[in-house]
């Protein structure tokens, strides 16, 4: 009786350890944070990109707009991807597009607009990036839909066709 | 008198310094509690990247707007997430993970009593 019931509890942790390390293996274990939570907007006093006007929060998030706040830099190469699709989102009445210019300098984020278009309808500046942490954003670019001051959608990375088809559809 | 005001002055100068020691330690405390997001398994603290160079900046700030150590870990946890604390909190999610080694404890324990106790 004995006999028999030991090798059966070794097979049977051999089986348990298999199944965890096998799916173990095949989970993604680069951790991002969710991108589905309502939040308040953090709020805010910058300065604003072209001049040294501080610029409040409060007054940019007007109750009844969608807003994309965008976090962007001249010196980041994925922005310049999802440049052409913050474009085709500029031409839409609907939504109105922040730009904040993340640890850049004035010369570089300028020529960068001047050659690829503006989409944005007001940017600020965060020199020392202590303002995307408000936001929990950890890198650029990254992306906040943001309607009635809430945040209602996060996108991390690159904007990209299916994310604007989906913004699009989401302010309609 | 003027020797008692340079001793006056020394002193305050020394009480500075150990002020500015005392937030700089702790700065450093809490950003090595941090799991940096962009370079994953490294801490914040040991981390050169653009993330981690402007988190220490709002600790920095966080602690002379006179935050305590507890509540800019929340403030983080509710920017992003508890994977940004190295410090699992206990809840459903992880009782597993910190009951284990006590359970583990008590299995081995309880095989030695059996073993030295009951043979006899």
């Amino acid at each position: 009786m004995k006999s028999k019931f030991i090798p059966l509890i070794f097979i049977l942790i051999f089986i348990i350890t298999f199944v965890i390390f096998y799916k173990g293996l095949k989970n993604p274990n680069i951790y991002t944070p969710s991108t589905n939570l309502e939040k308040e907007v953090p709020p805010f006093e910058l300065k604003s990109f072209e001049n040294d006007s501080i610029i409040i929060s409060e007054k940019i998030f007007k109750n009844n707009d969608y807003y994309l706040m965008n976090i962007w830099a001249s010196w980041c190469i994925p922005c310049k991807v999802e440049h052409e699709f913050l474009m085709k989102l500029k031409n839409n009445e609907k939504i109105k597009l922040i730009g904040l210019n993340y640890k850049d300098n004035f010369k570089n984020a300028s020529s960068f607009l001047n050659d690829l278009g503006n989409p944005y309808d007001l940017i600020v500046s965060d020199r020392d990036g202590t303002a995307s942490i408000e936001w929990g954003a950890y890198g650029v670019p990254e992306s906040f839909l943001i309607y009635q001051s809430k945040i209602i959608k996060r996108f991390i990375g690159p904007i990209n066709n299916e994310d604007l088809l989906e913004i699009q559809k989401l302010i309609r | 008198m003027k020797f008692i005001h340079i001793f006056l002055i020394v002193i305050n100068i020394l009480n500075f310094n150990l002020l500015k020691a005392d937030e700089i330690k702790s700065e450093n405390e809490i950003a090595k509690n941090l799991r940096c997001l962009i370079c994953q398994g490294q801490s914040v603290y040991d981390s050169d990247s653009e993330f981690a160079i402007s988190l220490k900046l709002a600790i920095k700030d966080k602690i002379q707007q006179g935050m305590s150590e507890e509540e800019i870990y929340s403030f983080l946890k509710m920017k992003y997430g508890e994977w940004i604390l190295y410090d699992p909190v206990f809840n459903r999610n992880t009782y597993f993970l910190w009951l284990l080694p006590i359970l583990i404890f008590l299995a081995g324990g309880a095989i030695i009593i059996k073993k030295f106790y009951y043979k006899k």
